[in-house]
């Protein structure tokens, strides 16, 4: 893979739906740093790490960090203010 | 559920004696990196020790340079598994760095360029243990490496080598760094296998 | 369908190889029989794992290539081969037809193309980028959709274009489908210009004015991907209408 680029926070959304019944890459996240407000898929995820960082593209500050353990998982939401998840079929 | 493929070896791995446990030997030098990479001009670079009563002692790039170097030779180990046998590096050592700091502290957070930190008790740091490093293979550090400079604490597990160093925190208590609060362990012996929170 | 599509935590499952077959000498399309699969958006991708004897492990994401619903209940995924890769390798080389892999999915559902999204649409897509662009193709004919779509394709040579065959066909056929190439290493014989990597005109002329407020789905390499999305913007687009996808370059 090429280093030292990002993804797209779409490539996150296999390790969040392991641990969440809906897709968190289609909701709107609010960034803790600059109030930066959109989809979790556009935040810019660098994946070539111990963890997965996701990072908001507007202030660059990290929003998500996501670590997999063999039998756990850890979930960082200290970078986000709001997780605001659209609910299918309402 | 356990598919085994068959013929896939995956990247072509040894596993050799002496190796901590669960670790693949390496040849190349992956790049790992949690954001971009800061691009730090010499005449702005800065590394600043703060004690935990706020005493600053400081070096510039022309500072740092006169400063005694040493080479060393080690074995590095990281948490996504492979490890690399015989680096080379030059830098300079905390103990150098450290001689003349007044500090009772017994841990340190490392701060870097670009916002990553990482936690590192005071005596991992001395004793011949840790360098901050500006030379690897005889070359200057790239920046995708950590350069200009970057700590290297090889007996711990990579992620404590903070890459793109400018600034030592002594600590009275300890406290998380970037991964350590995002679920990897506080100390991260290799050799004890401390890979995760509570391992 | 939809609500399948996205809901309910997700576990590895095995599928099995139904078919093969090559879209260029170096992409591969996998046809995989998926027990119990739920369904899928044109733009959701699948997470495949592998595990040698030794028990190492490695992952990768793979947007999916067919639309669902598909003629045999199945899920399609064309894998580019990176000779220095690590998983593609033994997706295109290695793997046969009647043997298992492992997988969950579909998941994401921001990168996604639904039907009820009355907006005319243009697809961008960078080398390999076209795959989870041409499940949006093939989504918009199964549900016989009205919704225009033009696709600008930006490939090396034209040896490189995956689904050549198809695509003529779908223009051929459905007049709300258009496709445009832009050719970066080496053009057709009688080829109008010289190649060149996408920019403003292209973009200009091949993809829909503004005005249109035109659904805008971006994917290939990252800089690929950050250059198209950099024009659509100059050029008028509505930023919250361009969904993008990066590949790193999946290995």
């Amino acid at each position: 893979m090429t280093n030292g680029t990002p993804l797209d926070g779409n490539a996150m959304a296999g390790d969040l739906r392991e641990i969440f019944a809906v897709d968190v890459t289609a909701a709107r996240y609010v960034c803790a740093g600059c109030t930066h407000a959109d989809a979790v898929g556009t935040l810019l995820l660098w994946h070539q790490s111990p963890g997965l960082v996701a990072r908001c593209p507007s202030c660059g500050d990290v929003v998500v960090t996501v670590v997999r353990a063999p039998d756990r998982v850890f979930l960082d939401l200290r970078g986000s203010v709001r997780l605001e998840v659209p609910l299918e079929g309402s | 559920m356990g598919i085994i493929s068959r013929g896939f070896g995956g990247r072509r791995r040894e596993s050799v004696p002496g190796l901590p446990p669960g670790q693949y030997l390496t040849h190349d030098f992956p790049v790992l990196s949690a954001g971009p990479t800061p691009r730090i001009p010499l005449d702005r670079w800065r590394f600043t020790v703060t004690t935990e009563t706020g005493e600053k002692t400081s070096w510039n790039w022309t500072e740092f340079q006169a400063l005694p170097a040493e080479d060393v030779t080690v074995d590095i180990h990281c948490v996504t598994k492979w490890s690399k046998l015989g680096t080379t590096w030059r830098g300079v050592s905390l103990d150098t760095l450290l001689e003349n700091v007044e500090s009772a502290a017994d841990y340190t957070m490392v701060h870097s360029f670009g916002g990553y930190t990482t936690n590192v008790p005071m005596e991992d740091l001395l004793d011949g243990k840790a360098w901050i490093a500006y030379k690897f293979d005889g070359e200057d550090l790239e920046p995708e490496h950590g350069g200009p400079a970057r700590l290297v604490v090889p007996h711990l597990y990579f992620w404590k080598s903070a890459k793109w160093v400018n600034g030592l925190q002594l600590m009275n208590e300890d406290e998380p760094g970037f991964w350590e609060a995002a679920g990897y362990h506080m100390y991260g012996d290799p050799w004890r296998e401390q890979r995760y929170q509570g391992d | 369908m939809a609500r399948t599509a996205v809901s309910g935590r997700l576990t590895w499952r095995a599928a099995t190889l139904a078919e093969a077959r090559w879209e260029t000498p170096t992409a591969r399309t996998l046809v995989l029989d998926v027990p119990d699969w739920p369904g899928h958006l044109p733009g959701q991708h699948i997470d495949v794992r592998l595990t040698a004897e030794d028990g190492y492990r490695a992952q990768r994401s793979y947007s999916i290539a067919s639309a669902w619903p598909h003629p045999e209940g199945r899920v399609e995924l064309t894998i580019q081969r990176l000779d220095d890769g690590e998983v593609s390798p033994y997706l295109t080389d290695v793997v046969e037809p009647g043997e298992q892999i492992e997988l969950r999915g579909p998941v994401g559902g921001w990168f996604v193309w639904r039907d009820k999204q009355p907006a005319p649409v243009l697809l961008v897509a960078g080398g390999s980028g076209v795959v989870p662009l041409m499940a949006m193709v093939r989504a918009r004919a199964t549900a016989s959709a009205r919704q225009p779509f033009r696709l600008l394709y930006s490939v090396r040579t034209p040896e490189d274009v995956l689904y050549a065959d198809e695509l003529r066909r779908r223009v051929r056929d459905d007049a709300g489908l258009d496709v445009h190439y832009v050719y970066t290493r080496k053009t057709p014989d009688g080829w109008p210009s010289p190649p060149k990597r996408i920019d403003v005109a292209a973009l200009n002329t091949y993809g829909w004015p503004p005005d249109f407020e035109p659904d805008c789905y971006v994917c290939g390499p990252t800089t690929f991907v950050e250059t198209a999305a950099d024009i659509l913007v100059a050029l008028g687009h509505d930023p919250r209408r361009i969904r993008t996808e990066r590949f790193g370059g999946t290995s």
